[in-house]
């Protein structure tokens, strides 16, 4: 997020766009109510679904799936011929408008109501609203980036907030909602094939230095790794011999399963080291236990990128240990002697070479967290991104032109799918459904589907489904639901005896390389 | 600041922001003034009627939660009349529903009980008021009626605070009771079992299920740390007794829960303990998975990893750290794959 989650408070005008807020992030989606009952905030809701913040929403937009650059262009097409952009904040702030311009040219209203289907009206009265706004925030997640067009959809989001002047303003921003504890603290730590930690690249020759002197090796890889996406595509082909997995159960959270589970056994050697034999452990070659958040000490830094303290509880079941000492160890076998004392003293080698965390240690965050950037031990941290200019200077308009989802229904697969969480269940629900009460309130797999749709196919509620998508098949009971559209159905991704993603296509984004799990084509059919 | 923005609370001159309370006021200077029904962030109700103060020039003792100070206002906390106030009010709550402390989950964290002892309440002089509707419970959340004392703060945790709007106040008079809409058990009602009530319940009336009869506050330890589903990072106390995480609440005045919690937050802590969690390496033998011990395991994977890169280099290995582990570990896990494997391809789960 750029800026921090009590800002929500501050907004004049909320935009959620392909975030199901209340279920995903209750506790953050209080914030947005709460803004909008005591605050007089306007909310602006544009999903697919009629998700259940739409009931606190002054509009909600409803485009086909997977025509987010379509509506967003007619917002700034709107915006732009009425004169209703922050001309001053464009002036000094950034740089491209000429060419955003050409671009959202075409996108009128009409245009925009062909492609995504929100009345032209609606879509016209929701760019004055959010224009109109002294400070309007952006709230997006997976919604948006779960396309092949993903990259496309968040700089189109980045572009309507800093034509409106909403960046680097408190209430303001453009903030994506991360969907798991410590996503990015993974990103911030390099977890990621580009780059080491706080970003810095790995093709950036002083740097690499910088991290050979400070590791004590001789010589660092100096190309960009292989994405996860990529790494299941190269195992696919046999280039990819062996993978080391902690924490992640793609057999059930990997689009095109069918693809995934020929992937994992055309590999050589598989690690998965786990707090549960999952569906991806059970095919390992070594199986691994770890301790769980609750048996250890560290940091999780939230999606606000505050860094926040994990502390241990209890101790791991049985020869259970720490994910970190694991690979220490593992490391010493392989000739390299990792050893730290404690996670305080990994926070402090972290410190040590990325200067976006170097102010931050335990000390500091022992009663309340630090944003990042934090550079210095007496720097108060960065609740809020680009206040008086960009991390890069200016800010850059991309211009970016719509394109079609990778599969769209036809005949033989007429309806659209789109996946996403429950309140009850958490990812693959390794953990979650170990709790009685969860399983209760979220007992099965469903599909979701409008009353139009179900009067269509003369479905009844609790009917059992065949839904069918080119990569596969699985077995669901139909919930009939205000929230659906025609057109459209929905299926929880939790379920392992019921995957959804034994259906959803594994199309990439072609820069963030992110799975399009939002759109596919599918049938059905009454077992 | 004019002479005019000031009160006198027990003889005390202090300065007020228009728009304070006179509980604001005091608490803000710390001048104590107990109260049942007060959730900070919420609308203030009056309704336990224990934060009574002696207001000079008012006909009766004034409600502190609510009326808001005012300039020269001349307040007394603890007078005889607000002692005697209190204490009796205290004797009503008592009186009116079932408070028997021995097996009640809130005992040693209960302000009814607190404040009974406080202000030496030795016996009840009112008759226990029968219970008029029935325990209900579902797997989460027990709710119990005759330990309700009707101070609203749950009203106002579902409706002001997490705007769930899944409770309200119903009846009338002594048929008085919180209720959902059309009076439906939680569990067919608009609740979503975030718990923000029960952790705003003062007495036993609203109590977390699965930790009932898993310890009295005082023989657990409370440990914070930050939620391990979201990426919201909320705030939490890890309750422990005996070993076991028996209890999870939200650390209050602290973002950027300040004190909320969801339904997987609060209650989806059973796998902690779960008898299914991996607890000993395993390795693959003639096709199947059987128990090792370290060394077997990592050297195993030693070896493997050793001969794949000697083979084929080391791009032909892949490694997924993973968005669920603690920054520290995914760092030594980036280093792990660059310094030691010897290739850039670290990845994890944040496209997933």
């Amino acid at each position: 997020m750029t800026n921090p989650i009590q800002d929500i408070e501050k907004s004049d005008v909320i935009l959620i766009t392909g975030s199901n807020t209340t279920e995903n992030h209750p506790v953050l989606s209080s914030y947005v109510k709460r803004a909008v009952k005591f605050k007089g905030a306007r909310l602006i809701v544009v999903d697919p679904r009629r998700i259940p913040i739409t009931r606190h929403a002054a509009q909600w937009l409803r485009p086909n799936l997977g025509t987010d650059v379509a509506w967003i262009n007619g917002m700034m097409h709107v915006i732009i011929n009425e004169g209703l952009y922050d001309e001053a904040y464009v002036q000094n702030r950034t740089v491209g408008l000429d060419e955003l311009k050409q671009i959202v040219a075409k996108y009128t209203p009409e245009y925009v109501e062909e492609i995504s289907g929100i009345p032209r009206a609606e879509l016209t009265a929701a760019a004055r609203t959010y224009a109109e706004a002294p400070a309007a925030s952006i709230l997006y997640a997976m919604g948006i980036t779960q396309h092949v067009t993903g990259t496309d959809n968040v700089k189109s989001l980045a572009n309507l907030a800093m034509l409106c002047g909403n960046v680097g303003i408190p209430g303001g921003g453009v903030n994506p909602l991360r969907g798991q504890n410590n996503v990015q603290g993974a990103c911030d730590m390099g977890g990621l094939p580009d780059v080491y930690t706080g970003y810095q690249k790995v093709d950036d020759p002083a740097v690499r230095k910088r991290m050979e002197s400070a590791w004590g090796v001789d010589r660092l890889p100096d190309r960009p790794g292989l994405t996860a996406t990529d790494m299941m595509n190269k195992a696919y082909e046999g280039e990819l011999k062996a993978l080391y997995i902690i924490g992640e159960n793609p057999m059930v959270s990997d689009p095109d399963l069918n693809h995934a589970e020929k992937s994992l056994k055309n590999l050589d050697f598989l690690v998965v080291q786990d707090i549960f034999m999952t569906e991806t452990a059970r095919m390992a070659d070594v199986v691994l236990p770890s301790a769980s958040f609750a048996e250890k000490d560290g940091t999780f830094t939230n999606t606000e990128r505050k860094v926040q303290r994990v502390r241990k509880a209890v101790t791991p079941p049985g020869k259970a240990r720490e994910d970190g000492v694991i690979l220490c160890d593992l490391s010493k076998r392989l000739g390299y002697a990792m050893s730290y004392k404690d996670s305080r003293e990994v926070m402090e080698e972290i410190a040590r070479v990325t200067p976006s965390y170097c102010g931050i240690n335990y000390n500091r965050i022992k009663a309340k967290g630090l944003h990042w950037p934090c550079t210095g031990t007496d720097h108060p941290g960065t609740p809020c991104l680009h206040m008086d200019q960009f991390t890069c200077g200016l800010g850059v308009f991309h211009a970016i032109d719509y394109r079609q989802p990778a599969e769209v229904p036809d005949d033989a697969y007429p309806l659209f799918l789109t996946t996403g969480r429950l309140l009850y269940h958490y990812h693959t629900g390794t953990m979650t459904m170990k709790t009685p009460g969860l399983n209760e309130l979220a007992p099965a797999c469903f599909v979701e589907i409008s009353r139009e749709d179900a009067a269509g196919y003369g479905l009844v509620e609790g009917d059992t489904l065949l839904i069918r998508s080119r990569r596969g098949k699985i077995e669901a009971t139909a919930r009939i639901s205000e929230m659906a559209v025609k057109g459209t159905v929905f299926i929880p991704f939790h379920y392992a005896a019921a995957a959804a993603n034994r259906l959803t296509h594994a199309a990439l984004d072609p820069i963030a390389k992110i799975p399009e799990f939002k759109v596919c084509a599918v049938a059905i059919e009454k077992v | 600041m004019s002479a005019s923005n000031r009160i006198q609370i027990d003889g005390k001159e202090v300065q007020f922001s228009p728009g304070e309370t006179i509980l604001e006021v005091a608490w803000r200077k710390g001048i104590a003034i107990p109260t049942l029904c007060y959730l900070k962030g919420a609308s203030p109700t009056g309704a336990c009627r224990i934060c009574l103060v002696e207001v000079e020039g008012a006909r009766s003792l004034v409600a502190s939660c609510a009326a808001p100070a005012a300039p020269d206002m001349v307040v007394r906390t603890d007078s005889e009349k607000v002692i005697r106030s209190r204490k009796l009010n205290l004797e009503l709550l008592l009186g009116s529903g079932h408070h028997y402390c021995v097996t009640c989950e809130a005992d040693g964290d209960c302000r009814l009980q607190e404040l009974a002892y406080e202000y030496e309440v030795e016996t009840v002089r009112f008759t226990e008021s029968p219970a008029r509707y029935p325990v209900e419970t579902n797997t989460l959340i027990t709710r119990d009626f005759s330990r309700c004392i009707m101070c609203g703060r749950c009203v106002q945790a579902c409706n002001d605070i997490q705007v769930n709007e899944a409770i309200s106040y119903g009846y009338r008079g002594d048929a008085s009771k919180i209720v959902t809409i059309g009076d439906r058990p939680y569990i067919n009602s608009d609740c979503v079992f975030c718990g923000e009530c029960v952790q705003a319940c003062p007495v036993g009336a609203l109590v977390a299920k699965p930790s009932r009869f898993k310890g009295k506050p005082w023989e657990m330890k409370k440990v914070r740390t930050t939620c391990s589903y979201c990426g919201v990072g909320c705030q939490m106390y890890l309750h422990v007794n005996k070993g076991r995480v028996v209890k999870v609440t939200g650390v209050d005045g602290i973002g950027p829960n300040y004190g909320s919690l969801c339904v997987k937050g609060r209650f989806g802590f059973d796998f902690i303990h779960d008898a299914n969690r991996l607890n000993t390496p395993l390795v693959r033998e003639n096709g199947a998975l059987r128990e090792a011990d370290w060394d077997e395991a990592l050297d195993r994977i030693a070896r493997n990893l050793k001969k794949i890169i000697d083979k084929d280099g080391p791009d032909s290995i892949g490694f997924l750290t993973s968005a669920r582990i603690t920054n520290e570990e995914n760092y030594v896990a980036q280093k792990f794959t660059r310094a030691v494997l010897g290739t850039n391809n670290v990845d994890h789960c944040a496209r997933l």
